[in-house]
């Protein structure tokens, strides 16, 4: 009941934008397909062989078939979520580290402080792909969990940075100081002061971090570097590649995971664009 | 040249090298750190593929030996990589071998650099233009309308969207060439058929690109905009009677620019990544498509040369941006 009140005041006081929604529910329905799409479609249909190759969508074959005789309908279906995970795992792990080392750099300062900037600054400047390849090049044999892990390894330098410019502004606030004053300890201050007030930034980095992380593991899986043996919508990218589907005119083979793919990015973007406005009301006042 | 701005410089030198240092030793550690030996697995892969007979495998195991001495101590075998680098020496490719890997590298940079360079170029120029006119309060419907279209665009991996480019132009209307940095049965001489052959091939990556960002750094230039048009300055320069055109250019986007060349310094990294791949796409003959075949065939050494080459070059890149940011910021030269 309080969570229906604040959504109806979030939305009087027009904190909740359409942005919002609108980003939101396409995230939604893109996940919903993922969990309800495997009951109406067989599974065999995604494997190599499982159908006739080469048709262009039609009735039997709602989005046609690719050139190994795979329906693409059902590889879209079983290869979102394998997507969506990779992104999400990689999302976790990068806030989770961003946010052990932006507490530990903003926090303590000095020494540690400047290693991890200067690591972080580092790191963001480069590009992210290079190192990847180097280290997804080396796995011996790729699955998408080890793949959202190569990826979580350089998705957390933004978090970082987010959370130590805030724990130091959040620092120096006058509550902060009456708590010390007040005898808590370094880690209740951290914990039931500072944290609390480093939620919204958390979810908004969150947001970016899968955002990016599903970017970088989609460019591995174009160059080939994927775990090639599952289901994902970069791969079903690559393969369309490797077969030249572009040229030779199959455009129902590389068309619609585009499409999914920028569903997932433009429902993230809204969303996170949306969220600003949600935990900064500040902004909603001047637009 | 004050002091202020000399131990600027001097800090922007130090992450330069820093960056550079990082690169290679990820380059150099990360294949010791896992398990196996990387180029004997590499080896290994290409007879089982049996793509590359002509492979004389001896050769390259004595090439690698000799590079590496992998019977050395680690950090023997470390100083030892960094004197390699040094004298340019980055190893030989296995697939064309004994072509080494620097004389590919340099073959393939040209390409990527002009491309991205002047992609970019055109991608922060008209994005910031666009950007601080979406913020001005005397913008037409017209170009306000376009800022949806913006946000999808820049949602869209750019790869992707260079893969319904060559769809559009290459295959449906048949306008632009597909793929290749020029026509196969071409001759490369410096006349204007060879440049005009060279640009039909560039144009459409550059436009994957280009439209790929112009909306990253149009969102990015109207926020920035819309707090500086709040600022008293505008205000007063506005009630001094100035030109709406010199209070837009010198007193709104002059100063909204500073945060701009900023997230450049950040967003290349990304851009790099995209155009890596952009260039797969259109089997661009720069170090993208390098990477990607030397990925395909195992070609250990040249993996390693392009990784290092990209960093390396982004890192460059950016110290020139942070060598330019005194000019628009007086007060970093102050």
């Amino acid at each position: 009941m309080s969570a229906f009140a604040n959504l109806r005041r979030g939305l009087a006081e027009r904190r909740i934008s359409g942005t919002l929604i609108l980003g939101l529910s396409i995230l939604l329905l893109i996940v919903l397909i993922s969990v309800i799409g495997p009951l109406f479609v067989d599974a065999h249909n995604a494997t190599v062989g499982a159908v006739t190759p080469r048709r262009p969508p039609s009735a039997q074959f709602f989005l046609g078939t690719d050139s190994q005789g795979r329906d693409m309908l059902t590889l879209l279906i079983y290869g979102t979520p394998n997507t969506l995970k990779m992104g999400l795992i990689a999302g976790f792990i990068g806030v989770g580290l961003g946010l052990v080392f932006g507490l530990l750099a903003g926090n303590f300062g000095g020494i540690v402080d400047a290693v991890i900037r200067i690591i972080a600054d580092a790191l963001l400047t480069v590009p992210a792909i290079a190192i990847l390849v180097i280290i997804a090049g080396n796995v011996d044999r790729m699955t998408t969990n080890i793949m959202a892990l190569v990826v979580a390894s350089l998705s957390w330098m933004f978090t970082t940075r987010t959370i130590r410019a805030q724990v130091l502004t959040i620092r120096e606030r006058s509550y902060v100081e009456v708590a010390r004053v007040n005898g808590e300890g370094a880690l209740e201050i951290l914990f039931r002061e500072i944290m609390p007030n480093l939620l919204p930034f958390i979810v908004a980095s969150f947001v970016g971090t899968v955002g990016s992380a599903i970017l970088a593991v989609i460019g591995l899986e174009a160059l080939g570097l994927g775990a090639i043996e599952e289901t994902t919508l970069g791969n079903t990218i690559y393969w369309s590649q490797q077969s030249a589907a572009v040229l030779r005119g199959y455009w129902w083979w590389w068309g619609p995971p585009i499409v999914v793919i920028a569903l997932i990015f433009l429902g993230l973007f809204l969303t996170s664009v949306g969220f600003d406005r949600f935990a900064n009301p500040k902004l909603s006042r001047r637009a | 040249m004050s002091r202020e701005l000399l131990s600027y410089f001097a800090k922007r030198f130090g992450q330069l090298l820093l960056i550079v240092f990082i690169a290679v030793s990820v380059n150099f550690l990360i294949p010791r750190l896992l398990p196996g030996d990387p180029v004997q697995t590499a080896i290994a892969k290409l007879q089982v593929s049996g793509a590359q007979q002509s492979v004389d495998v001896q050769a390259i195991t004595n090439a690698y030996r000799a590079k590496y001495g992998l019977d050395q101590p680690m950090l023997a075998q470390y100083i030892n990589y960094w004197r390699d680098l040094f004298h340019l020496d980055l190893g030989v490719s296995f697939a064309d071998f004994p072509e080494t890997v620097t004389t590919k590298l340099m073959n393939a940079l040209p390409w990527s650099l002009s491309l991205l360079a002047v992609a970019t170029l055109i991608a922060f120029t008209v994005g910031s233009v666009l950007g601080a006119l979406l913020a001005w309060p005397g913008t037409g419907r017209g170009i306000r309308a376009l800022v949806p279209g913006l946000m999808i665009l820049t949602s869209i991996p750019f790869y992707l969207l260079a893969i319904i480019l060559v769809y559009l132009f290459a295959v449906v209307w048949k306008i632009l060439p597909p793929a290749g940095g020029m026509d196969t049965t071409r001759i490369a001489r410096l006349d204007a058929g060879t440049v005009l052959d060279v640009l039909r091939h560039a144009l459409l990556p550059l436009l994957a690109i280009v439209l790929g960002n112009v909306g990253f750094w149009a969102l990015g230039m109207r926020s920035q905009m819309v707090s500086v048009l709040g600022e008293d300055y505008i205000t007063f320069a506005e009630a001094k009677g100035l030109s709406a055109w010199r209070v837009f250019f010198w007193y709104g986007m002059r100063n909204a620019m500073l945060s701009q060349v900023t997230a450049l310094a950040l967003a290349m990294g990304s851009v790099l990544s995209g155009a890596v791949l952009v260039e797969v796409i259109f089997n661009y003959p720069g170090l993208g498509s390098l990477l990607y075949a030397a990925i395909r065939g195992q070609d250990y050494f040249v993996i390693q040369g392009v990784v290092l080459m990209l960093i390396v070059a982004l890192a460059v890149l950016l110290f020139v941006v942070d060598l330019i940011y005194p000019l628009l910021d007086p007060r970093i030269r102050r």
